[in-house]
């Protein structure tokens, strides 16, 4: 019994089950030699035309690249380059239709070619010198993909570091119509021979063994003629049968081993290179020319002139068609591919890339359309036919059924989808689409299964973790009370701190609750107190004021200057006040004020003047924090009409806060304050009150223009004991009443910080609204400022 | 432009169902002339009126589907079902009895389990059944061969016989069965049956007119024809040897132990293979596509099943002839037979058949 080695090389062959023989038609094209196309206007190449991931893009869109130049860097080994077929000048990077049955648009490089085919430098390798990895890198670097049209990666395959047996070249071209492969032995058999060198120097196989169809002769002649001289290349003639050149089947006609399921050929040691890869091989390693261009079969009834032609990658198909007389016909078919495995294009735009060998127009007779789809009659012809011994009709009974289990039972993915079975169907049914269909049911329901499995790890993944954590803080918790247990009166220590700390806090809350409760009355007391003192000040004031207009201005009116000073000060609060209510004079609701005004009492003015002056300080303050250059109050007083509009816009609405604030004031002042003068008036003698009412008055005309001077000089001061009276606030005027009566601007500052509390109670919805405005007017503002 | 979308392939081998059926009834004309030359054009009348039900139904009823009529017509199906029936059933039978037969096959047999491809029953044989159990006497009433039968019956007879029960000459089927002797002429197997249960020896019993040489007069031509017709179908691959190989063994083998065993007192295999439907069985009955196994071992299994089954039937039944049963039951094995033999995929081991 002869080893399968002897066997093989004795020339014996095995057969694959199925199998059909559809007429093949090759003779229009293998005949005729390989054209060269013209240049088209464009080139659109996919910068992904292999199994695996597109390189990383490093061109630009406008710049010029040479004939050979790489477009796009390979930075991991699933990836091959995409190179420029000619120099040009790259339009555009863009998306478009793609060489793929779903004709979905993908990124594409543009190129548009200058005429001129001028190449990058080249650097050939010396095979007998070059390193494995070298040579490894070159074909990588080349961009060579499979191509006999799944366009697995070349430096993958040849790279492979399992002992190889069997190197197969597959030049069976089963599939009918197609001669590209034919042409290329008859053409080049020299350079595939080299390139199966160079294959046999990087994989060191026992044997290569070259499948050609036996209805190829110049071909098998032509390679045979060129492995002559290597002692075990053996060129096999395997009988016409489709689908014999697809890898399993060659494998199993050529060495009787079968791929295990699930496996690649080079689990059984062995390797099949398409005759084209190698043929690109040789270019790339001797002459250094990545793959740019290939053989590409044009046929078909539509075309005068169908012929095998050397097209670049990334010509349009439209182009390949006119050169060869393309007439098309209504309902045209245009097939990428073959008549068995290819795929119809949507539109002529579609590129050639690395994996397509052949372009067929077929008229409508020359490839009928497929009938009515019929039931299924059980024939039995599609597993007859079926060269991975499937049961077909068995499958499309589960693909209809839409049952992912019996499909698997009955291997579905063991299917080539090389379309034997449909190609028999007595019924017409499109088999392989129900098949596809199933399988990408199947790998949905796979990938939806894997990502809830995955979910559920991370799910369980973190519950883990947390209840990892949980451990971890019980057991540092328990550390902890343990590690207390042993400091034990320290302890209770603590405990009495933590107790004591809990009575003080209990202890300020009682006292805070107190002093909430006591304040309206301290207040009412505070105000009391402050009318009083304002009596006694007015009653100075009148004294000073008798003095003055005796002495008419004499020295001894410096020596009450202190209480000058004091009159002074309120004189220019109340001027400050005046001025700015009659700055907000524009506003309808001064008109309010103004028109109470007359019904206040004349003596209640001084105090409302106070109030006034406090509330449009706070108002002031209030404004400074939305706008720093705000914060002078006199500078809004002083200069509003130097302020931008922005300023002028928030004082003007300030001025309405005010105004209607004012109104409140008013309003209650004249509830409240009759009663306070009434009761100041009870106490005093009355006369004295309307004397010092008199008094108030001629002085406030008399100290106008003093005032006015004065006025620029002491607000700073009064601002500061307001602010410091702001700051000890309500509860220390509360609770010392009689020490605030003492000193008088103290006093002053006390009434002040009541009158504004007062206005702030009264002002707190009015407010809120009108800082709104003012930043709505800010935000308009800075909007038209960007405009 | 726009281009036409097709998913592959796109390239067909052009023979459809339809050729495939008409193919069928082609090859079955050989055995029809034969018979028609044998036993009387009684099978023409048959064959008229089996169509013509046939379509008539099978019109009707996907019309009742709200399925498209003529598409399926086409098919042929319906036309072979027809055929079969109508060859298998006595050629004098009253005319009522194939329009039932036809009828049942197409409406109960092969539409309402679905119509083409999803009939568990091979439809003919399951109406023939129907008819043998419904109607024994009429489909038992098979004349002799054309030189036993007392009068010659002319194409219009045939007619006459068909649709009034008598000739156009006045006589009766019951008749016209009485041979020369008077007495009652079976058919060949039947004959064979009795003479061997009354326990004359096969010597004995072949000497009776009904046989020709080793066979039934004309039923030895008529089963060569069939064959013909059957080798033809396979030559065209539109059936597969395998189903009526196996048919053919299945008969064949236990018949020669039985004959080599007990010489005389069973008939040879030769007489098995040539008389009754063996021929037509084997070749255009168990090969119905959509009732038998469609896995190649399967085949063998199923065919070698309705062999057996035949013989067993034949040597030990009740009635004479037993395609009919035989293939019924063999349908009703072919989930389990098509289960247990699945080929092997290519790169799978062989193994979870059993699973």
């Amino acid at each position: 019994m002869p080893t399968l080695f002897q066997q093989i090389q004795a020339g014996t062959l095995w057969d694959f089950h199925g199998g059909i023989h559809p007429p093949v038609r090759k003779s229009q094209t293998s005949s005729k030699p390989v054209a060269q196309l013209p240049l088209p206007d464009r080139l659109y190449l996919p910068l992904r035309q292999h199994i695996g991931v597109a390189g990383r893009l490093i061109v630009a869109v406008g710049q010029r690249v040479l004939k050979g130049e790489a477009l796009t860097s390979a930075d991991n080994s699933m990836t091959v380059p995409v190179h420029a077929p000619t120099s040009g000048v790259i339009h555009s990077i863009s998306q478009h239709t793609s060489a793929h049955p779903s004709a979905l648009p993908e990124p594409v490089i543009v190129l548009v070619p200058d005429g001129k085919d001028e190449w990058r430098e080249r650097r050939p390798l010396n095979i007998a010198t070059s390193s494995r990895h070298q040579i490894l890198e070159r074909i990588q670097d080349s961009g060579i993909a499979g191509m006999g049209g799944a366009g697995f990666p070349t430096h993958l395959k040849a790279g492979m570091q399992q002992p190889v047996d069997y190197l197969i070249i597959n030049a069976v071209e089963c599939e009918p119509y197609i001669s590209a492969d034919d042409a290329l032995m008859q053409e080049a058999p020299t350079t595939i021979v080299k390139g199966i060198d160079i294959l046999c120097q990087l994989l060191n196989p026992k044997a290569v063994l070259i499948g050609i169809e036996a209805d190829k002769p110049i071909a098998i002649a032509a390679l045979k003629a060129a492995c002559s001289q290597r002692e075990h290349y053996y060129v096999r003639e395997v009988p016409v049968k489709y689908p014999s050149g697809g890898e399993k089947q060659l494998i199993q006609l050529l060495t009787n081993k079968e791929v295990p399921a699930g496996r690649r050929p080079a689990d059984i040691g062995i390797v099949m290179q398409n005759v084209g890869t190698a043929f690109a091989i040789a270019q790339a390693v001797l002459d250094d020319q990545p793959l740019i261009s290939r053989i590409v079969t044009v046929t078909g009834e539509t075309l005068r002139q169908p012929q095998n032609v050397l097209a670049l990658l990334g010509t349009p198909v439209s182009a390949l068609l006119d050169f060869c007389g393309f007439q098309s016909e209504a309902q045209q078919k245009v097939i990428m591919g073959g008549p068995m495995m290819g795929f119809t294009l949507p539109d002529l735009a579609v590129p050639i890339v690395k994996t397509t060998n052949c372009i067929l127009a077929p008229t409508r007779d020359e490839l009928p359309d497929n009938g009515p789809e019929l039931d299924c009659i059980r024939c039995g012809q599609c597993a007859d036919a079926c060269p991975a011994t499937l049961l077909p009709q068995q499958l499309l009974w589960y693909s209809k059924a839409r049952d992912p289990v019996k499909l698997q039972e009955y291997n579905l993915f063991d299917c080539i989808e090389c379309g034997a079975c449909a190609y028999v169907c007595p019924s017409e049914i499109p088999l392989v689409q129900y098949y596809r269909v199933a399988k990408a049911e199947i790998r949905e329901q796979q990938r939806e299964a894997l990502k809830a499995e995955q979910a559920k790890a991370r799910f369980e993944a973190r519950n883990a973790r947390l209840e990892q954590e949980k451990q971890q803080r019980l057991a540092r918790n328990q550390q902890l009370a343990a590690a207390r247990q042993q400091a034990q009166p320290n302890e209770n220590q603590a405990v009495a701190e933590a107790l004591a700390r809990v009575k003080a806090q209990q202890a300020e809350k009682a006292a805070l609750q107190a002093t909430d409760s006591a304040k309206d009355h301290q207040q009412i007391l505070a105000e009391r107190e402050l009318k009083k003192q304002q009596a006694r000040e007015y009653q100075a004031q009148k004294q000073a004021a008798a003095a003055a207009s005796v002495a008419d201005r004499t020295p001894a009116s410096t020596s009450d200057s202190s209480l000058d000073n004091k009159a002074a000060a309120v004189a220019a609060a109340i001027a400050r006040a005046k001025a700015r209510q009659a700055d907000a004079d524009s506003s309808p609701t001064v008109e309010q004020t103004s028109a109470a005004e007359p019904t206040t009492p004349e003596a209640a003015d001084p105090r409302q003047a106070a109030v006034a002056a406090a509330l449009a300080r706070a108002k002031a303050r209030q404004a400074g924090q939305t706008n720093s250059t705000m914060a002078e109050p006199s500078a809004i007083a002083a200069e509003p009409e130097q302020q931008d509009p922005r300023q002028a816009a928030i004082a003007a609405a300030l001025a309405r806060a005010k105004a209607k604030q004012s109104v409140t004031a008013t309003v209650e002042t004249t509830v409240t304050e009759p009663v306070a003068a009434d009761a100041v008036a009870m106490q005093e003698d009355p006369r004295k009150a309307a004397i010092a009412a008199a008094l108030a008055r001629a002085k406030a005309k008399q100290s106008a223009t003093p005032a006015q001077e004065t006025a620029i000089v002491k607000p700073a001061a009064a601002d500061i004991a307001v602010t410091t009276a702001q700051q000890s606030l309500a509860p220390d005027t509360g609770i010392q009443p009689d020490t605030a009566g003492n000193d008088d601007p103290r006093k002053a500052a006390v009434a002040a910080a009541l009158a504004r509390a007062k206005a702030r109670k009264a002002q707190q919805s009015t407010e809120h609204q009108t800082t709104e405005q003012q930043l709505s007017e800010q935000r308009d503002s800075e909007e038209s400022k960007t405009e | 432009m726009s281009f036409k979308i097709a998913s592959s392939p796109h390239h067909h081998n052009q023979r459809t169902t339809s050729s495939l059926m008409q193919w069928v009834a082609l090859a079955a004309l050989p055995g029809i002339a034969v018979q028609a030359v044998f036993f009387g054009y009684g099978v023409l009348v048959q064959l008229l009126l089996a169509i013509c039900t046939a379509w008539l139904c099978e019109a009707l009823i996907l019309r009742l589907r709200q399925k498209a009529v003529l598409p399926r017509l086409l098919d042929h199906s319906a036309l072979v079902t027809a055929v079969l029936l109508a060859i298998a059933i006595p050629p004098y039978a009253p005319w009522w009895l194939i329009v039932i037969g036809t009828a049942f096959a197409i409406v109960m047999v092969k539409q309402l389990y679905g119509g083409l491809g999803n009939n568990l029953f091979n439809p003919a044989m399951a109406a023939y059944v129907m008819l043998l159990i419904s109607f024994p006497v009429q489909m038992t009433q098979w004349l002799p061969s054309v030189s036993l039968q007392p009068v010659a019956l002319s194409p219009l007879d045939a007619f006459c016989m068909v649709f009034t029960e008598y000739s156009c000459s006045g006589f009766s089927l019951s008749q016209l069965q009485q041979g020369v002797d008077g007495s009652t002429q079976a058919t060949p197997l039947d004959s064979l049956r009795q003479d061997l249960a009354a326990g004359m020896t096969l010597a004995e019993s072949l000497q009776r007119p009904v046989f020709y040489s080793f066979a039934g007069a004309g039923w030895l031509w008529v089963n060569l024809a069939y064959l013909l017709g059957g080798l033809l179908l396979i030559q065209q691959k539109v059936i597969s040897w395998r189903i009526p190989a196996a048919v053919l063994a299945g008969l064949a083998v236990p018949s020669l132990l039985f004959w080599l065993g007990s010489a005389g007192a069973s008939p040879s295999p030769l007489f098995h293979l040539f008389s009754g439907a063996t021929m037509l069985a084997a070749f255009f009955i168990a090969t119905d596509p959509v009732s038998a196994s469609t896995t190649d071992k399967g085949r063998l299994w199923y065919g070698a099943l309705i062999g057996l089954l035949v013989y067993l039937i034949r040597s030990y039944g009740g009635y004479p002839d037993a395609f009919a049963f035989a293939v019924l039951l063999a349908n009703m094995s072919v989930p389990l037979i098509d289960y247990y033999t699945r080929p092997r995929t290519y790169g799978h081991k062989a193994k979870r058949n059993l699973k």
